[in-house]
């Protein structure tokens, strides 16, 4: 059993703007409502880096930034988890085209933003944080590899440890071949021990046979399986209606990973 | 002994330099490096590439055809040298399928499929072939599933890829995962197959050697890229017998930009330390340190800064990246298993293919083999984005 404490989360997906809004959507308290994800600038980035940013690099950094905007925990002592099942695809699609032609130019800052753990580098460099990050992908059960991969930091390196899952849907042609609906991030900050200002403590295990949990509202149940990061909804669900609970997501064929939250 | 410490009870490499252990040892005594020029047939570049023969006449069985791809086929080659599925077997009968947990480090996956699936697009409607399986090729995770299906395990499973650092950060994820008590022995690998992607990509930046790869000389041009597939057993100190373990890691970021390493390689020096910290070790106790060493000019000179800050300038240390290549991805377990080589057969390899030595730069750098005791080696490796490892495996 691995035991760590939430400091901070965030999420940004469409219809779902930051924490507060996306906990009184889960808790039932307003109605879930799609709506376009405003534009977003990582402005702690300097001018230069900034531009070299995608989309999808971007939706990775608002999440990591508003998770730690909540917090007074530096982030330049903070591991990173970055977990992503496809990365940039729309970045592989304009490498793939490229590569079509007789003597393929591909662009230097494509290439570099092509790696699954760019974001974190941005992140990285952003914060000044020279603690571990490991970027991961696990196809539709990343989120559960990513807070199995944090909580094991935590947990056995007592750090602190940013978890960062993001999705966000492929361009055609790639679209049919990675399933994927809505774009959605999620980060939590994640503390070997309990702080005054922690508000979720988490019992994480791997179990056997299990089913995982779903949503009941049928937009939200569309989301969550429209992305891999949105398999966390279940959880953030229980931590937003501040009830004990034990949720199962995803992780591989007969194991699920158990997750039981309780308030602080 | 810290409680970090893992044995290395078993391992496999397949890379330029042959299928197998015992073709990779013959290489690096003789000297002979995996290198040739450029030889595809469907594009053109003026460089050197560390190829695996034969890749292409891998057959996937029939349940697992539907992973099919260069980087998986690679894996398998790695998973049948050595007899290396035989003795997940062994491991399997000891510990259980559910309790042996699976740990992969990749830069690209199965990119390359993705790049033949673009050139078989339907031209009217850009519809890639009915035949093309992303989630079992391309996705970065499909190497860990593939790996976990082929050797038939149930435990946990994971795909890193933190670019040229994933397959040494296996280590360190193996390492929290059984202290946790989510496994209780590893099988840690790194899987990267030459594409188009990383030529072309890599050349984009200008450290694509068209000569050699000749890390730490004065004329060094860049990288060569290789392929490889390595795989090692890991399991708990206590319980093998064993004579070489994994005794620590260190994991850091550069946080100075994405695609060149901090100046003075303040990262890697972080990752050397954290990585003696955690073995409980002094940097005296080294006797070799096997580099990242691309061979370009900006990372060999960054990472001699480090070296020598952390070791001094009488340690010896080499790059083995002009027998092999740049493996990428897979560069981490390569060197890893390089490093266990040089313990168990006494010698150093060294610099191959350095000519000229820099004069800028202080390392000890052997151009000829040196046979000498291995005790403990740091194992460097460096990625974009500032990711690094290192790790320390040693006698015990």
């Amino acid at each position: 059993m691995l035991t760590l404490f939430v400091e901070a989360i965030s999420v940004n997906a469409p219809g779902l703007d930051g924490w507060q809004n996306t906990k009184s959507i889960l808790s039932g308290d307003s109605k879930y409502e799609d709506i376009a994800m405003p534009k977003y600038v990582p402005k702690f980035l300097p001018a230069n880096e900034r531009r070299r940013t995608t989309a999808v690099i971007k939706l990775a950094l608002q999440v990591a930034d508003a998770a730690m905007q909540e917090t007074d925990i530096p982030a330049n002592n903070t591991c990173s988890v970055f977990a992503t099942s496809e990365g940039d695809t729309h970045i592989v699609d304009t490498i793939c085209v490229a590569l079509l032609s007789e003597e393929p130019m591909v662009s230097p800052t494509n290439f570099h933003n092509s790696v699954h753990n760019a974001p974190a580098g941005y992140w990285a460099m952003a914060m000044e944080s020279r603690q571990a990050s490991t970027s991961l992908s696990g196809f539709s059960s990343t989120y559960s590899q990513g807070l199995l991969e944090a909580a094991t930091m935590v947990c056995t390196e007592n750090l602190n440890t940013l978890l960062v899952a993001y999705d966000s849907p492929p361009p055609e042609p790639l679209l049919g071949s990675a399933p994927m609906k809505t774009a959605f991030g999620t980060a939590q900050l994640l503390c070997p021990a309990q702080r005054t200002t922690s508000f979720a403590r988490l019992d994480i295990s791997l179990v056997k046979d299990k089913t995982s949990d779903s949503m009941n509202d049928h937009d939200l149940e569309t989301m969550r399986l429209g992305n891999p990061a949105a398999r966390s909804l279940p959880l953030l669900q229980a931590i937003a209606n501040h009830t004990e609970r034990t949720v199962i997501l995803p992780y591989l064929d007969t194991l699920q990973l158990s997750v039981k939250y309780s308030p602080c | 002994m810290t409680d970090t410490a893992l044995k290395i009870t078993g391992y496999s490499l397949v890379s330029p330099l042959g299928v197998g252990i015992k073709d990779t040892l013959n290489a690096l005594q003789s000297s002979q490096s995996g290198l040739r020029r450029f030889d595809y047939t469907d594009a053109k570049l003026d460089t050197w590439i560390g190829r695996v023969d034969n890749i292409e006449d891998q057959c996937l069985s029939d349940d697992l055809k539907h992973f099919d791809c260069r980087n998986n086929r690679l894996a398998q080659m790695g998973l049948t040298a050595d007899k290396f599925a035989n003795q997940v077997k062994q491991l399997k009968l000891r510990y259980g399928p559910e309790r042996i947990g699976v740990f992969m480090g990749t830069s690209t996956s199965g990119i390359r499929q993705t790049e033949l699936a673009y050139k078989d697009q339907d031209p009217a409607t850009h519809k890639l072939p009915e035949s093309f399986l992303y989630q079992y090729t391309h996705n970065v995770f499909s190497v860990a599933d593939f790996t976990r299906q082929f050797l038939g395990l149930q435990g946990p499973a994971i795909s890193i890829s933190t670019a040229c650092s994933s397959s040494a950060k296996v280590f360190a994820s193996a390492s929290r995962y059984i202290r946790a008590g989510l496994c209780d022995a590893a099988i840690v690998g790194g899987v990267d197959s030459l594409c188009l992607t990383t030529l072309f990509g890599f050349k984009s930046l200008d450290v694509v050697s068209n000569d050699l790869c000749r890390p730490w000389d004065t004329n060094r041009r860049g990288i060569n890229i290789g392929e490889a597939a390595g795989y090692a057993l890991l399991e708990k100190y206590e319980q093998s017998d064993s004579n070489i373990a994994v005794f620590g890691y260190g994991e850091s970021s550069d946080a100075y930009h994405m695609s060149t390493p901090h100046p003075q390689g303040l990262g890697a020096s972080l990752a050397m330390n954290r990585a003696l910290a955690c073995a409980n070790m002094e940097a005296s106790q080294i006797d070799y340190v096997n580099l990242h060493g691309t061979a370009t000019l900006a990372n060999d000179s960054a990472e001699d800064q480090a070296v020598t800050n952390v070791v001094g300038k009488n340690t010896l240390c080499s790059s083995t990246k002009g027998w092999t290549g740049h493996t990428l991805g897979a560069a981490g377990i390569t060197e890893a298993i390089i490093a266990c080589l040089s313990i168990e057969n006494n010698f150093v390899p060294a610099s191959l293919n350095t000519q000229q030595l820099d004069p800028t730069l202080c390392a000890n750098i052997p151009l000829q083999n040196q046979e000498m005791k291995v005790d403990f080696v740091i194992s460097n490796s460096f990625g974009f984005g500032g990711n690094n490892c290192s790790l320390i495996i040693g006698r015990c």
